[in-house]
């Protein structure tokens, strides 16, 4: 006679009810990547600005015009004194110079811009009279992978991808089983109870493989992020993120009776960890008083070593403590959730 | 595969008791409940919405606390045996609304795969008149379909017990009488089915025994045709008259052959025991006293007048004020 496992089945029908469904196939993988261009796009590093500087009409006009636009990145135009003002005054200039006689320098000294251009175009003049220079300086550019918002940005998206796919793909699936009667239908056969808890946990750890492929595929690609650390480090950090927020899902899920219901609880949680827990700016800038209750959220602790393992190459030995807070949230979250868990209704 | 009668009742519940707290005060849904059913019977429990049938199948199921009173399944207990319990009765809900993006098949088989021994998945399909549909998501199935689903999963564990709870409501008629051939034929095969359902004739056609429940208790207990012969009179005779009027009840009841006289909403009913000797009379007086009749229909007595005369109310009554 044919054998059947339950848990495999179980499993299987978690796997097969999730890629069935595509909105949740987008919220999960596609989201996260929309997410991550969208933002990676806002806050790319552009190039230099140019500095557009007019000139007023007059005899010397063209000759500093012309010394002016030797220097790369310098837009200059000569025009009359009113129509320089007007320029200036709307923005399309950042700095108007007068020559009669003596060189002045018009300009709103509370744009930085204009503030910028003085300073290059006095620099530029002085050496041009024959200005010398006392000691040499060389520039060295650094934008390099690694220092960019994006890099920043993409273990911090993947952090809260795992948080909201663990909470939600546990919390929302077992809630919408239970008003569905499906729950009170399951324990009515000689079904295991940790069977079931095992295949929602173990349903989210298949999820989580191709989660990660998506964002950091996408970000090493499109972004060209640099990741430093052991795979095999990233994908514990993955199965423990996921572990833990799938309990955390549970425990949201365990008494609640409606959908509605679960997603008040569900965002309640979420809302601290999505402001505070660094995933689009550093936790480091929330003042120093908040800081014992920042750094004792999972999901700070998760993007901590994300980050570390991902950007810098460190060890998961390195992030142990964050770890064990991380993996305490997961276990005391599942141990209340077995307690509490509302099976019939 | 054939089950084999076993010694001792299937179900045996005594003095069940079971209340829920509401907001003003608690509501009795169950009042000193007693019921023994037969290994390898049909047993229905036949009463109106909110008479504490689903109450009382489901503390029967294990799913749900009795307040008190002793309940014993297939001789072994709730809260000891659970899980050998579990294995060899099947269970229908209410309602269950199966995941809507699996298949049919996919669903028999996680169902199945629960169970140490049992049927094979296909085969029950095919049982339930659901082969066509195996590869189908449950979300695409008719509501018939789906109920015949319902009755697969508890059949794939190959139950010697199953509980149906209101197994045709809200289904057509064609579909309720193919799940009836369905249940009929389990019941062949050796099985104990328990039922509920507040239609009368579904209660006639498959039950072997019913018991009437109303507020919680069961107000009267027999098969079919013995609560019916209750009544005294096998037949009812009802009719209406065109202004609407009625004849004095103490006249009708003084007519020959006739038992019982009620009112009803359009019209009166009379319990009679010959049917060809009342009529005539009725008639006669019909005539007698010069009034116009705009509807006579004689019929077999059912259980639904059986329901009447011990509450003074029909089953269905209560089908839009309360729901269980």
């Amino acid at each position: 006679m044919k054998k059947y496992h339950p848990l495999n089945e179980l499993l299987l029908a978690r796997v097969r009810e999730f890629v069935r469904e595509p909105e949740a196939l987008f919220w999960v993988y596609g989201f996260p990547l929309l997410l991550a261009v969208g933002l990676g796009i806002a806050f790319r590093n552009q190039p230099a600005e140019k500095i557009y500087v007019d000139v007023e009409q007059s005899g010397t006009a063209a000759t500093i015009a012309q010394v002016l636009r030797r220097s790369p990145g310098m837009v200059v135009e000569i025009h009359a004194a009113d129509e320089c003002r007007n320029r200036l005054r709307l923005g399309k200039s950042s700095l108007v110079v007068r020559s009669d006689g003596a060189t002045t320098f018009l300009f709103d000294p509370t744009r930085s811009e204009s503030v910028l251009a003085r300073q290059r175009v006095d620099d530029l003049l002085q050496r041009a009279a024959g200005r010398h220079d006392p000691i040499a300086t060389r520039d060295e550019h650094l934008t390099e992978p690694g220092a960019r918002y994006i890099d920043f940005l993409v273990p911090g998206l993947l952090g809260m991808n795992l948080m909201g796919s663990g909470m939600w793909g546990v919390g929302f699936v077992i809630v919408d089983m239970r008003v569905r009667k499906l729950l009170k239908r399951f324990v009515a056969t000689p079904m295991k109870r940790a069977d079931f808890l095992w295949s929602m946990m173990g349903s989210r750890l298949v999820f989580m493989i191709p989660e990660l492929v998506v964002v950091l595929g996408a970000g090493a690609l499109f972004f060209g992020i640099m990741i430093k650390g052991n795979l095999f480090a990233i994908l514990a950090l993955g199965f423990l993120g996921a572990v833990s927020f799938s309990g955390l899902g549970l425990l949201v899920a365990s008494r609640a009776q409606r959908i509605e219901t679960v997603s008040g609880l569900m965002n309640l949680v979420q809302l601290p960890m999505w402001l505070l827990s660094g995933i689009f700016f550093s936790a480091d800038r929330f003042p120093a008083a908040l800081q014992p209750f920042i750094q004792s959220l999972p999901l700070t602790q998760l993007n901590n070593a994300l980050r570390a393992v991902i950007l810098e190459g460190a060890s998961l030995q390195s992030q142990a403590l964050g770890l064990a807070i991380l993996a305490a949230w997961g276990c005391v979250s599942f141990a209340c959730a077995l307690r509490w868990f509302r099976w019939s209704s | 595969m054939m089950h084999q009668a076993r010694l001792g009742p299937a179900i045996r519940c005594r003095d069940l008791h079971k209340q829920y707290k509401t907001r003003n005060g608690s509501v009795r849904a169950v009042n000193g409940l007693d019921l023994e059913v037969r290994p390898g019977e049909c047993f229905g429990l036949l009463g109106p919405n909110g008479a504490g049938k689903t109450t009382t199948i489901e503390i029967l199921e294990g799913l749900l606390d009795a307040s008190s009173g002793d309940v014993e399944i297939l001789g072994m207990r709730w809260g000891e045996h659970d899980d050998e319990l579990r294995q060899r009765i099947g269970i229908s809900l209410q309602e269950t609304r199966f995941a809507e993006k699996l298949s049919v098949i996919e669903t028999l088989v996680l169902f199945r795969s629960f169970y140490r021994a049992g049927n094979d998945p296909a085969d029950v399909m095919k049982e339930l008149g659901l082969g066509e549909k195996a590869k189908s998501w449950v979300g695409k199935l008719s509501g018939g379909q789906r109920q015949r689903l319902a009755v697969a999963c508890a059949l794939v564990g190959d139950p010697e017990l199953l509980f149906l709870d209101e197994p045709t409501t809200g289904l057509d008629p064609q579909s309720r009488r193919h799940l009836w051939d369905t249940i009929r034929r389990l019941g062949e095969q050796g099985r104990t089915i328990l039922l509920t359902t507040h239609y009368m004739d579904e209660a006639e056609r498959l039950c072997h025994r019913v018991a009437v429940v109303d507020h919680g208790e069961v107000i009267a207990l027999g098969s079919p045709a013995e609560l019916i012969a209750g009544l005294g009179g096998e037949h009812v005779v009802e009719f209406a008259l065109a202004d609407g009027s009625g004849i004095a009840e103490e006249e009708l009841a003084s007519l020959p052959a006739v038992l019982e006289v009620r009112k009803e909403a359009a019209g009166m009913a009379l319990t009679v025991t010959e049917p060809h000797v009342a009529i005539p009379a009725l008639l006669q007086k019909v005539q007698h006293e010069g009034l116009d009749l705009a509807r006579l229909i004689t019929r077999h007595a059912s259980l639904e007048d059986v329901f009447v005369r011990l509450t003074g109310r029909r089953l269905r009554d209560e089908e839009i004020s309360s729901a269980e």
